[in-house]
């Protein structure tokens, strides 16, 4: 159990919050099934949408500090500088993130 | 209630945003300089650019009661090639004693390359050699992480007062490494990249509302320059009391910002 430091009560928070996190969660779906009914498919191969669907299992593990975690799954974990900037966009996911 | 956003682009903002920001309260802004969303095709491109800063954006401010502020540099995104960036940097010192310069920023990484790095270094050195305050860019998304953990390292290299640096656009899995180094954080409100204002509000439930402060970094992308004061509604919802908007908009920027002699924001 985290540390209780938001300033709500539980039943609080569900109230202040569970209607914008409950279209949230469809728009994921949606985003999901809008993957599936693609012509033609590939999307799904998408180091990005795999990122995607390893961190959807964190939600529900239970460990907590779920935002840092998956922020974490998402990153860059290498150290080093890297030899030239070829690009000055980022994609939202590691390309390590994909292995 | 009065409010400083510590980190917008106003060059790329409308005279009508800064009618709602001073309808909201807005009370100084400060404007680091950034990527244009293209690439200059030469550093007197710059050169205009610091003139808008410190010329233009001030007055356009004031006819709405709000003060202008800036920060100069070479942006990271532009600091590939050594040679540019080296041009452009040899600009700043004709600029640093206007009087609404409060430092060197958004200096920082993007990609996280080994040109962007070394650009970085000589910046910290202008900023060390005239003794002004840091204001550091953090990398985008997947490059944040180790971008943040470079940055960090390079400015312990320089032996810089952390203090006197405000590493800004910290996320959950940065805000630890940035608050236990000393440093200040910052957070930005992104509608989609970066924080919510809720995301922003957990953050300093959990992490304290000492050194660090909010802003909207509303630029020419997806980006709400009126992010702050939605934040404060945030706080509200949560019971949060006046207390809480006035020490992470006014009171704690204040205090970074106030190191830097020329800034009074409430004069």
């Amino acid at each position: 159990m985290a540390d209780p430091t938001c300033s709500l009560t539980g039943p609080q928070v569900v109230d202040l919050y569970f209607m914008e996190h409950r279209a949230k969660l469809l728009d994921l779906a949606a985003f999901l099934d809008r993957l599936d009914r693609a012509s033609p498919p590939g999307g799904q191969d998408d180091l990005r949408v795999r990122a995607l669907q390893l961190a959807i299992p964190l939600l529900l593990d239970g460990a907590g500090n779920r935002t840092r975690r998956i922020l974490e799954l998402l990153s860059d974990h290498s150290s080093e500088p890297i030899a030239a900037a070829h690009s000055q966009g980022a994609l939202g996911a590691a390309a390590a993130t994909d292995s | 209630m009065p409010y400083i956003d510590p980190h917008i682009h106003m060059v790329s903002r409308t005279t009508d945003d800064y009618a709602r920001m001073a309808e909201a309260g807005c009370i100084a802004v400060t404007e680091p300089a950034f990527w244009a969303g293209f690439d200059r095709s030469s550093p007197a491109g710059f050169f205009d650019y610091f003139r808008q800063l410190t010329e233009v954006e001030p007055k356009r401010a004031a006819r709405y009661g709000i003060a202008h502020y800036c920060w100069l540099c070479i942006n990271p995104k532009e600091a590939e090639d050594l040679g540019f960036a080296r041009e452009v940097m040899a600009l700043i010192p004709e600029f640093l004693d206007r009087s609404n310069v409060l430092g060197i920023g958004e200096i920082g990484l993007n990609k996280n390359s080994r040109n962007e790095l070394q650009i970085l270094e000589e910046q910290i050195e202008i900023a060390k050699r005239f003794d002004r305050l840091i204001l550091v860019h953090t990398p985008h998304l997947e490059d944040k992480l180790k971008g943040t953990r470079l940055i960090i390292d390079a400015l312990k290299n320089a032996r810089i007062d952390p203090g006197r640096v405000l590493i800004d656009h910290v996320e959950e899995h940065t805000v630890t490494a940035v608050l236990d180094g000393g440093f200040w954080a910052g957070m930005t409100l992104y509608p989609d990249s970066k924080l919510t204002p809720q995301r922003a509000v957990d953050i300093i439930e959990c992490y304290g509302r000492e050194r660090i402060w909010i802003n909207s970094a509303g630029d020419w992308g997806h980006s709400d320059p009126l992010s702050v004061p939605r934040c404060h509604v945030e706080m509200r919802r949560r019971g949060y009391g006046p207390d809480l908007v006035a020490k992470i908009s006014l009171e704690n920027p204040i205090q970074f910002l106030g190191q830097c002699p020329g800034f009074r924001p409430t004069s």
